[in-house]
């Protein structure tokens, strides 16, 4: 058998936190061969940037290794000299990190911080250093090597720079291990499988081995043959990917694979409950046993060793054998399956909505008419001094949301679905068009909106910690809306506010507490029982768990869901993913560069005919199922934002493109059998037909 | 880019112009009147009014002021009262023995600035550092006068190394001058050093805290490549501005050591020509710091704009 590129043995890596040592990864082993990938899938606080710092030799100041030995390529790596790692560092060994634009230096040309590594290893002239730069810049498909070369890091897309990242981490001939920290977290989804679809192609023709570290379980399923479950700084399970997901063995794995949002699937996520433990607090058992529904006596008390369970399969849970047996269900999860039949009055009524007719006003609680939005709007002096044109963000949006269901807002960054809810919340002025909030017009500024308006609208964002304000305990923050805009009293308010923490799981003692005290998902449950104190009508939700690890999000969707039910609020949800949207949405809508391209009830979206721009953000998710195969329609990098194409404006990323058709004349809406909506030059069944097609 | 340029010289005329009106305003305001500081006090009323009707002053303001902006421009800046001399000669040969100095001073203090700050932001929480971090504290908080008093007497007097005067004769050539020079220089760059040095290391230690850093070390570069390549090019940004705009600040501000060294400088007279309520030195003088400073800014702006390529490329 040949030697592992890399092997991890019962590695401890500790913090130096005030005085104390804390592990962050504990005993680890693991060995990546060459040709393989290797995946580490773990939420934060894992211990899964520690365990990539480890690998590369680079770990922070404080952090130190107490135990454990790791090999590069046979050679003690743990004690080898600075000297020698920087002749392994670029050369033998790789890493593309999380967030490409940090990570390059602002001030040097893309083509120069490539030619700068091929420089120091393979010792070429500038001239040749620099042609191998484009070569590379080539092969990971960017086009226009040449001038991406001579292009700042700003000057480019986020996909393109982290293309770049790939291209300098894989520039050096002699590459023997590739490490990919989170590689594709910070891109859109339809950037993200572009990203995968060329890790899987260079994979092929580079004989380096591959640790691929993220918490998308979707991503391992694509990438990875074998999977190394990281919880608390331990692996709980490492197998190969195929039984991983078919057969997982620890509670933690089943749950974590359970807790993502699946299309098509209405099946309440699996949440689980409690937090990853703090370093300080680290149980003495088994580190799962507090969260673990499975959990005994011995689980607590004794640490449980990483057993292999079968060839190639570890785990690391003392009942792994009663789950084997399948004597030990952890799946009888009670929550009640969400109901989401619509009757087909209902689908009629809906119908009637969109296509602009006013009717059944009691039920809408919220529509928008042809909303316009514009951005950078030029003064005289403004356009003197050369300023850019202004920029129309949001295009002749129309919509309406009903009591009590959820319409889910979709696009990439840029589509224009932000702006269009600052719009709603006045934080942007609406150029034309006009936007209701029961009855209510939607104008002005915040603060000239009367009470009544205010109180019906609230928001749930993206970052709860930007969100709340710090210096504020939980309490004073939830009572203010309560006693301004309900007008109760102090002392109503003190008890409506526990009230509405019980409503989100929160213990009522949370009031006296400040938001730094809170983990992100209970700091999201408080931003979410805030917004229900005003008792709204309607709460935008922008990306309201995107910010939030796996099992976190389950729980927030899950708790969005219930309260719906019981106060009947309309949700407006803006999202890139649409697994979230799919799990709460009735009805969906598709914004592209400001404009609605589809709209629908949820269950007619996921079934074709789609607009070639939603089949292709469908196409771009990937799965958690390694035996899924992806339809592989992918969509070409967006281009700059402030240049709206002719005609259709998907057009030049469109993979169903026509001809000049669609190149010169705007597409009209058409209407498929299921009753839903899409922009496009294609009818209805040529489109389903296309898009029915088995993949050859 | 252009028209970043272009706004920034717009910016930089508008500026002038406002600062000119502000101190024409200013000087007028100043206690104290022209024909007393001219004729002396018992002048006769007569002989007062001619001389406001002969200097412009009986006009309205504002046709006062686009009067002498207009010989202003033309480089008609008319004499001074106390020196009873053309005012334009004075205060560029004045203007040219400042930035002598500025200009030695900047060459002391910011290559070892640089230098100091960038070691003491590569050792953050080391002996250096805290050293250099100290002992910067110290030169900032001691008074310029201070300073200069300490290097004449030890430097000068007791060392005699240099000469403690830096009275220079307006035609001495520039080696005879530099002996001069240097301690007043000196005494100048101690402030710069500290504040620059400060600056830098501050600069650095928020480099190198930047994910790039270690990208640029994972490529395998030496660490000597990371820093002068990577980090330091980052951290200077700030630095060159404020550089820049220092140099504006050694021409016009230096009044507390010219005096103490007795050296010629267009700070000390200022100082004269206030003593000496001698308006169009005072305006000469003051619009030449002026622009002196806003040029320094515009520069700093500049250099910043052409050495980011976020700025220079949007």
């Amino acid at each position: 058998m040949e030697s592992p590129i890399l092997a991890i043995e019962n590695l401890t890596v500790a913090y130096r936190l005030q005085g104390v040592w804390l592990d962050a990864v504990r005993e680890v082993s693991l060995s990546v061969n060459a040709a393989q990938t290797y995946g580490i899938v773990g939420e934060s606080g894992s211990g899964k940037s520690t365990l990539v710092q480890a690998v590369m030799g680079y770990l922070s100041a404080n952090g130190a290794v107490r135990q454990g030995k790791i090999h590069f390529e046979g050679e003690d790596w743990l004690n080898a000299p600075r000297r020698r790692r920087e002749q392994i560092w670029g050369a033998r060994l790789s890493m593309v990190p999380q967030d490409p634009l940090s990570a390059l230096n602002p001030a040097l040309t893309i083509g120069e911080q490539i030619a700068e590594l091929v420089r120091r290893h393979a010792h070429l002239s500038r001239r040749a250093a620099h042609a191998r730069a484009v070569e590379m810049l080539q092969r990971v498909k960017l086009p226009d090597p040449e001038g991406v070369a001579r292009r700042y890091p700003h000057q480019i897309s986020g996909g393109q720079q982290q293309r770049a990242l790939i291209a300098m981490a894989l520039a050096s001939p002699e590459l023997r291990l590739l490490v990919l920290d989170e590689p594709t977290t910070s891109l859109d989804v339809t950037t993200e499988a572009a990203i995968l679809d060329l890790f899987a192609e260079l994979q092929d023709s580079h004989r380096a081995a591959t640790l691929f570290v993220t918490h998308n379980l979707g991503v391992v399923a694509r990438m990875c043959q074998r999977v190394a479950v990281l919880y608390a700084g331990e692996v709980m399970e490492d197998a190969p990917t195929i039984t991983l997901y078919s057969m997982a063995l620890h509670p933690y794995t089943r749950l974590l694979l359970r807790a993502v949002p699946r299309i098509g699937d209405p099946r309440p996520l699996q949440a689980i409950p409690g937090r990853i433990p703090s370093l300080r607090q680290r149980p003495s058992g088994c580190v799962f046993a507090p969260r673990c529904a499975a959990a005994i006596e011995l689980c607590h008390a004794q640490k449980p060793p990483l057993e292999r369970a079968v060839e190639g399969h570890l785990v690391r849970c003392h009942r792994w054998r009663e789950i084997a047996a399948g004597s030990l269900r952890l799946e009888e999860a009670s929550a009640e399956l969400k109901r989401r039949e619509m009757q087909q009055a209902e689908i009629a009524f809906f119908e009637q909505l969109f296509s602009g007719e006013q009717n059944g006003a009691q039920a809408t609680v919220m529509r928008a008419d042809h909303v316009r939005v514009q951005y950078g709007v030029r003064g005289l002096l403004g356009r003197l001094l050369g300023q850019k044109p202004p920029f129309r963000a949001v295009d002749d949006v129309s919509m309406r949301v009903l009591r009590g269901k959820t319409l889910g807002l979709v696009g990439e960054s840029g589509s224009g679905k932000t702006t269009f809810a600052r719009s709603l919340i006045g934080l942007i002025a609406i150029e034309s068009g006009e936007a209701h909030l029961l009855d209510m017009p939607l104008r002005g500024r915040p603060r000239q909106r009367a009470k009544a308006t205010l109180k019906a609208m609230q928001m749930i964002f993206q970052h709860p910690e930007e969100s709340l304000n710090p210096y504020r305990t939980i309490g004073q923050t939830l009572r203010r809306p309560l006693m301004t805009l309900s007008g109760m009293s102090r002392a109503e308010a003190n008890r409506a506010a526990a009230e509405l923490l019980r409503a989100v799981s929160l213990p009522a003692d949370y009031l006296s507490r400040f938001p730094s005290e809170l983990s992100g998902g209970e700091k999201q449950r408080v931003a979410i029982a805030r917004a229900f104190a005003a008792q709204p009508a309607l709460i935008l939700c922008d990306e309201p768990v995107s910010s939030l690890d796996v099992s976190v999000q389950a729980a927030i969707l899950n708790l969005l869901a219930q309260l719906q039910q019981q106060h009947q609020v309309a949700y407006l949800l803006i999202s890139h993913d649409l697994a979230v949207v799919s799990y709460l949405a009735d009805y969906i809508a598709v914004i592209y560069r400001g404009q609605l391209v589809e709209r629908g009830t949820a269950e007619s979206f996921f079934m074709p005919p789609h607009h070639p721009y939603t089949e292709a953000l469908l196409a771009s998710i990937p799965l958690p199922d390694p035996k899924a195969r992806m339809r592989r329609i992918r969509l070409t990098d967006d281009q700059p934002s402030n240049i709206v194409p002719s005609g259709c404006r998907f057009h030049p990323r469109c993979p169903r493109y026509l001809g000049d058709i669609c190149r010169t004349q705007a597409p009209p809406w058409q209407r498929d059998r299921q009753g839903g909506y899409y922009r496009c030059h294609i009818p209805p069944d040529e489109l389903a037909a296309l898009q029915t097609e088995p993949e050859g | 880019m252009i028209s970043y340029l272009t706004r920034r010289v717009l910016f930089f005329g508008l500026t002038l112009l406002l600062t000119s009106l502000i101190v024409f305003a200013a000087v007028r305001l100043l206690p104290g009147d022209v024909e007393t500081a001219v004729l002396g006090r018992g002048a006769e009323p007569a002989a007062r009014a001619a001389l406001r009707q002969e200097l412009g002053l009986d006009l309205p303001f504002l046709i006062q002021y686009a009067n002498w902006l207009g010989k202003f421009l033309r480089g008609d800046w008319g004499n001074s009262y106390a020196l009873k001399a053309p005012i334009m000669p004075l205060v560029m040969q004045r203007l040219g023995n400042s930035m002598r100095l500025a200009l030695i001073a900047m060459l002391i203090a910011v290559p070892l600035s640089v230098l100091l700050g960038l070691l003491a932001g590569l050792s953050e929480g080391k002996p250096f550092d805290i050293a250099f971090s100290l002992i910067s504290l110290i030169l900032v908080g001691i008074p310029e006068f201070v300073m200069g008093i300490i290097l004449i007497n030890v430097v000068a007097l007791e060392w005699k190394l240099l000469p403690p005067s830096a009275s220079v004769p307006p035609d001495a050539s520039f080696s005879e001058a530099l002996p001069r020079l240097i301690l007043p220089s000196l005494t100048a760059a101690a402030v710069l050093l500290a504040y620059i040095g400060r600056l830098t290391r501050v600069g650095v230690i928020a480099e190198l805290r930047r994910t790039y850093v270690r990208t640029a070390v994972l490529k395998g570069l030496r660490w000597r490549q990371v820093v002068f390549k990577h980090v330091l090019r980052n951290a200077l940004l700030p630095t060159i501005t404020v550089i820049a705009i220092s140099f504006g600040w050694l021409i016009s501000g230096l009044v507390v050591i010219e005096n103490v060294f007795a050296y010629p400088g267009l700070g000390r007279l200022m100082v004269f020509a206030i003593q000496q309520r001698d308006l169009p030195l005072i305006l000469g003088g003051v619009m030449i710091a002026v622009t002196a400073f806003a040029l320094a800014n515009l520069i700093a702006d500049l250099l910043y704009a052409a050495l980011n390529p976020r700025i220079r490329l949007s």
